[in-house]
């Protein structure tokens, strides 16, 4: 029996996790409770030092010390402020009217909007929640295909879950030890493949069964000018204008003032002029009734601009550099509280329910993910790593033959298992092996989230369609929701398909990592000839490796 | 069983408080990201002591609370099968659970985590990083927790044995927000919409 235990102790210890996860227990401590049960067993029959165990404080102390996971109630936080603070129905109104009038318009603009939200809050429920309740009877009023409408609404919900800043890549990066930042520029196009995607299969339908996506009716439309028009051309002017404006910053002013500034760095900050152009006209128009927009232009510029500055705030100071995700998910955070108190939503009760579901939020992902680490401790103690490599690597059709088991694994296990548990528990084993086959990292990574993505989207548990379901009116059958996300499940396979026929879809460019270079340059902080607040650095050239920080490249004349 | 009953409540209106109170923690680790953020950016200056902060604040956040999180039942469980089962046998796998897996696996890791913390105080502790803060209160915080955990487990143990002796409602145990429906009424209100759902209409007669 013992020397049978010695001999098979790894796969004993992952068949009897299946038991213990399978009892409905939490996750965290099943997790916990079966690394301690085989940590002692395996020193019983003298596997294992008696030493191993007592190095669980210090893999806790390094849970806390994580810096990356700390963006995680970072950005729930933020995205739970959003949701509350009105962002989304203003968008799917304002949108709904500006894409309404064409064939299938309503189902573009939930699309539309959906990839915005992903953008903003990473957070699922939130966008199918506000999507099902303001989108959906507006589609079912005016005679939408209820399989379609519900479909559209549960698959863009989950956008949020493959567009940056998602918890997902966070707690991939985490696990495949790659950094945030890579991560969400990675998944950032293939995000876009998948919203470009679903909005063709909404054209597809649009021609192959008209009658299923009709056009919003005239009396519908209630964005229009008192004469009647749309107003369109208003917008198209006024777009025009924030363009010609940022242009002229452009030419006129950077180039001139700061000939050497960087390409990219010049294109942010005239946008940014642009922007507040547009933004600032339409502002002015709606505060003095100046009558000179369409009612149209005013509403879209007004509404678009504060998500897309949340945007640019966040993965804008990202991937530029500026900040690290942390801190993007910090800032992230109070521009939402910014936004809603702007928008005078932001009451004590809002802040404090929003505080309250971080903390729990927080509490459940980090406890699984300290029984995961009690768990892999002893895993690898006994040479469980060991025993999966052999398992996945002696698979026929080596690295293709590997992905297509792990692939199909982690699509049948999203039936059941929600992606936290994948993430913490999957990920720790396959990781390891993809990499000793040479197989990029962010590559699997984003790979593997747009797989789990489906898990939200799989009838019967797929949280969406659950959500969608308690806010879809009663005359919305359920098998019209599940049905109606079975082929949304179907691209996603395509996505999945694309991304591994097609590696080139995610390529980054690895940037040097910038928490090493914030923490160098505290440490040369106390050097007495060293940085001068305030003074402008040019960020070429810049090694890492150097006093000079890249975040302190902008000007700095503010 | 009565004493152990009023045992419990103590111990779950006490987590309870713990949990409350720390998430403020939440609001003060975001307020100093970000400002540490715009201060580096906007003056070229910082210190180590304002990235170590956020992180002892996130360890007591999600150290602290956990047991609050117990008492709510939010530790994520994988139900797919158990679900079925009727709801008494649900309650006596927990209590093997607690038994058998939460209260073994939080008073080992206690046992492991007190000296540790204990080490680092009697040493004074201090971090590596130039700039850094004291290390034993962010260590301390690790027994700390597991602490108030088996606490907890403690009192989950008590209402489950006390529901299947029928003195306890299971109220007292079953996840607060099972449905959506606190998070829908909420995001409804907060966007004043008007919905023709089930649930809107009970808001509207609270309105």
């Amino acid at each position: 029996m013992t020397e049978f235990l010695i001999a098979n102790m790894a796969p004993v210890m992952f068949a009897t996790l299946v038991v213990f996860l399978l009892s409905g227990f939490p996750v965290a401590f099943s997790l916990a409770a079966n690394g301690l049960l085989f940590g002692l067993i395996g020193i019983e029959v003298g596997l294992l030092k008696p030493e191993l165990l007592q190095a669980l404080p210090n893999r806790l102390f390094g849970i806390m010390g994580n810096d990356t996971l700390l963006a995680i109630p970072f950005f729930t936080f933020m995205g739970l402020i959003l949701e509350r603070s009105g962002m989304a129905e203003d968008l799917l109104d304002t949108i709904g009217q500006l894409f309404g009038p064409l064939r299938g318009g309503i189902a573009y603009a939930v699309i539309f909007v959906g990839a915005l939200l992903a953008a903003t809050t990473g957070v699922v429920a939130a966008s199918v929640i506000s999507m099902g309740l303001i989108s959906l009877p507006v589609m079912l009023r005016y005679g939408y295909d209820r399989k379609v409408a519900a479909g559209v609404i549960a698959a863009s919900g989950t956008l949020a879950q493959i567009i940056p800043p998602s918890l997902v890549l966070i707690v991939m990066a985490d696990q495949l030890g790659r950094s945030v930042g890579d991560m969400y520029q990675a998944a950032f196009l293939p995000g876009l493949t998948l919203t470009a995607l679903y909005a063709l299969y909404i054209l597809a339908i649009s021609i192959l069964k008209p009658a299923a996506l009709p056009a919003l009716p005239p009396e519908a439309r209630n964005l229009r000018e008192s004469d009647g028009s749309n107003g369109l051309q208003s917008l198209a002017a006024l777009l025009a204008a924030g363009w010609a404006a940022a242009w002229s910053f452009k030419t006129f002013y950077l180039a001139a003032a700061k000939p050497n500034l960087a390409s990219d760095e010049a294109l942010v900050y005239s946008a940014v002029i642009g922007v507040l152009v547009a933004y600032g006209s339409a502002l002015a128009n709606k505060k003095m009734k100046l009558g000179l927009l369409s009612k149209m232009a005013e509403q879209v510029v007004l509404v678009l601009v504060p998500p897309l500055a949340l945007i640019f705030l966040v993965l804008g100071t990202i991937f530029v550099g500026i900040a690290t995700p942390t801190e993007g998910g910090g800032m992230g955070a109070l521009g939402a509280m910014i936004l809603a108190l702007a928008n005078r939503r932001l009451s004590m009760d809002l802040l404090k329910q929003a505080m309250n579901s971080t903390t729990r939020l927080s509490c459940f992902v980090l406890f699984i993910l300290i029984g995961s680490s009690v768990f892999s401790l002893v895993f690898r103690g006994i040479n469980g790593d060991l025993w999966v490599e052999h398992l996945l690597s002696s698979l026929p059709g080596g690295q293709a033959g590997f992905m297509i088991v792990v692939n199909l694994l982690f699509f049948s296990l999203a039936f059941f298992l929600d992606f936290f548990e994948l993430a913490f528990i999957l990920v720790p084993l396959v990781g390891p092996v993809a990499d000793k086959m040479g197989i990029d990292l962010i590559w699997f990574g984003v790979l593997l989230s747009v797989n789990m993505q489906t898990s939200f989207m799989h009838p019967p548990f797929g949280f969406a369609l659950f959500y969608l379901r308690s806010v879809a009116p009663k005359e919305v059958k359920t098998s019209e929701i599940y049905w109606g996300a079975v082929p949304f499940v179907g691209i996603q396979v395509l996505m999945v398909a694309l991304i591994i026929a097609f590696p080139s879809m995610i390529s980054v460019a690895s940037k040097t990592d910038m928490k090493e270079q914030i923490e160098l340059n505290i440490d040369m902080g106390t050097d007495p000839g060293g940085d001068m607040p305030g003074v402008d650095f040019p960020a070429e050239g810049d090694t890492g490796g150097d006093v000079t920080p890249t975040f302190s490249s902008a000007p700095a004349e503010k | 069983m009565p004493f152990f009953l009023s045992l419990s409540q103590s111990i779950d209106r006490f987590n309870e408080r713990i949990g409350l109170t720390i998430s403020w923690a939440l609001l003060a680790a975001v307020l100093i990201c970000s400002g540490n953020a715009l201060v580096r950016y906007m003056f070229n200056t910082s210190s180590n002591a304002w990235l170590e902060i956020q992180w002892y604040l996130f360890g007591a956040i999600f150290l602290l609370a956990s047991p609050y999180t117990l008492k709510r039942n939010e530790h994520v469980r994988i139900d797919v099968i158990v679900g079925r089962l009727p709801k008494r046998t649900q309650v006596w796998i927990d209590v093997f659970g607690f038994l058998l897996f939460l209260l073994p696996a939080s008073v080992l890791i206690l046992c492991f985590a007190v000296p540790f913390a204990l080490e680092s105080v009697r040493s004074q502790e201090m971090s590596s990083n130039a700039g850094g803060l004291i290390v034993w209160p962010a260590k301390v915080l690790i027994p700390a927790g597991f602490l108030l955990l088996t606490l907890q487990g403690v009192s989950e143990l008590i209402k489950r044995i006390g529901f299947l002796r029928g003195v306890v409602d299971a109220s007292a145990f079953e996840k607060q927000q099972a449905t959506p429906e606190e998070e829908i009424e909420a995001i409804a209100a907060a966007n004043q919409l008007k919905v023709s759902t089930p649930l809107s209409n009970n808001t509207a007669a609270e309105a």
